[in-house]
């Protein structure tokens, strides 16, 4: 019953326009380019990958946003570092079966030394990793750590 | 003097304290280290001044339970197949708290040491003092020292190579790069890399 009615929501996730959850691999030339968009949007960029456990139980933080900052001008990207070779076998099925709504996108770069420092100097390489910016108002912060609920909304409060 | 060393441990306690605070703060190329006493998985303790014959020390922050560091797992036991024998024997440390992961309470430690057959030592860092004061993030997180005198200045801090995935893919073994300076009498080229890695599960205060 239980995996039914997942089913079902998989389904339905699915035939919701705009819901469908795609996962696009991307390499970092074509993150560089989004992360450096200039306009009032908020950005949150989470860094995550399906085996490292923290990230795992932060992703429904990253979720709630659309509901919790409704209205407002804020977009999450959740970016996959997973290999690409597990896109089919495990990210396509996670994202699906957690039916997350954000986009997900799969950074595809063997050597994380060749763009960890382009995204952030301080970043040493550990995940999650969490980069909230808004071009408009030349704002922006890094976090290396796991949020607590509290933590990330006052975080994006200071954005808005 | 005297007075002033006494505060010494004040003192370190201070910037321990604040490195919490402020964020990661930790050992850069050219630091002096100062020396640990851990427990190993044979029950032992290990400390850097213990072998009086190196020429330094690959230290490999890492654990049984990131995917990363099992990735890396055969190559650190290369590492120290390779270097060893050249003076630079690998001490790996696991920093993570066993309480928040008890993949890696000393117990699972010593279980996949000898399963592995870890030729070299695998040290718990059970306060997680030694991976704070290294400046250690994250599994693996790798620091090459070599003995200046009776004491070790971190040479090399970073990454293993650059392909975690596949070791037949790597182009750049940024570490093997760094020990052929080293070796040479050289300071390393490329003394500083990054790589991804699983968080270093600190403890709940």
């Amino acid at each position: 019953m239980k995996s039914f009615l997942l089913l079902l929501a998989a389904a339905l996730l699915w035939a919701l326009p705009g819901r469908a959850q795609q996962v696009t691999v991307i390499k970092f030339a074509d993150l560089q380019r989004r992360l450096s968009r200039q306009n009032d949007t908020t950005y949150v960029v989470n860094f995550w990958a399906t085996w490292c456990a923290p990230c795992v139980k932060e992703l429904p933080l990253f979720e709630q946003l659309s509901t919790t900052q409704a209205g407002k001008k804020v977009k999450v990207l959740l970016v996959s570092l997973d290999y690409a070779s597990q896109l089919d076998k495990k990210v396509k099925p996670f994202v699906l079966k957690r039916g997350l709504k954000s986009e997900v996108v799969l950074l595809n770069e063997p050597d994380p030394n060749s763009y960890l420092e382009k995204v952030d100097p301080k970043w040493s390489g550990a995940i999650p990793f969490t980069l909230i910016w808004n071009g408009k108002k030349n704002r922006r912060a890094t976090f290396e750590k796991e949020f607590t609920p509290a933590e990330l909304t006052a975080e994006i409060n200071k954005f808005l | 003097m005297k007075k002033l060393l006494s505060f010494f441990p004040a003192l370190l306690a201070l910037v321990l304290l604040t490195g919490f605070v402020l964020g990661p703060a930790g050992y850069q190329v050219g630091d002096k280290v100062a020396d640990f006493k851990l427990r190993n998985v044979d029950g032992k303790t290990v400390s850097l001044a213990d072998n009086k014959a190196v020429k330094g020390y690959i230290v490999v922050f890492t654990c049984n339970t990131c995917p990363y560091a099992q990735a890396y797992e055969s190559r650190i036991i290369a590492l120290h197949q390779k270097y060893a024998p050249q003076g630079y024997p690998v001490v790996a440390i696991n920093p993570n708290d066993a309480a928040t992961v008890p993949g890696d309470s000393y117990a699972e430690m010593k279980a996949r040491a000898a399963s592995k057959k870890y030729p070299f030592p695998y040290l718990q860092d059970e306060t997680q003092l030694v991976a704070r004061t290294y400046g250690a993030t994250r599994t693996p997180h790798l620091y090459v020292v070599t003995r200046q005198g009776s004491e070790f200045v971190v040479s090399y801090i970073g990454a293993i190579d650059d392909n975690s995935e596949d070791a037949k893919l790597v182009k750049t073994k940024y570490v093997e790069q760094a020990m052929t300076d080293l070796l040479a009498g050289k300071p390393a080229a490329t003394n500083s890399t990054k790589a991804i890695g699983c968080t270093i599960k600190w403890k709940k205060s």
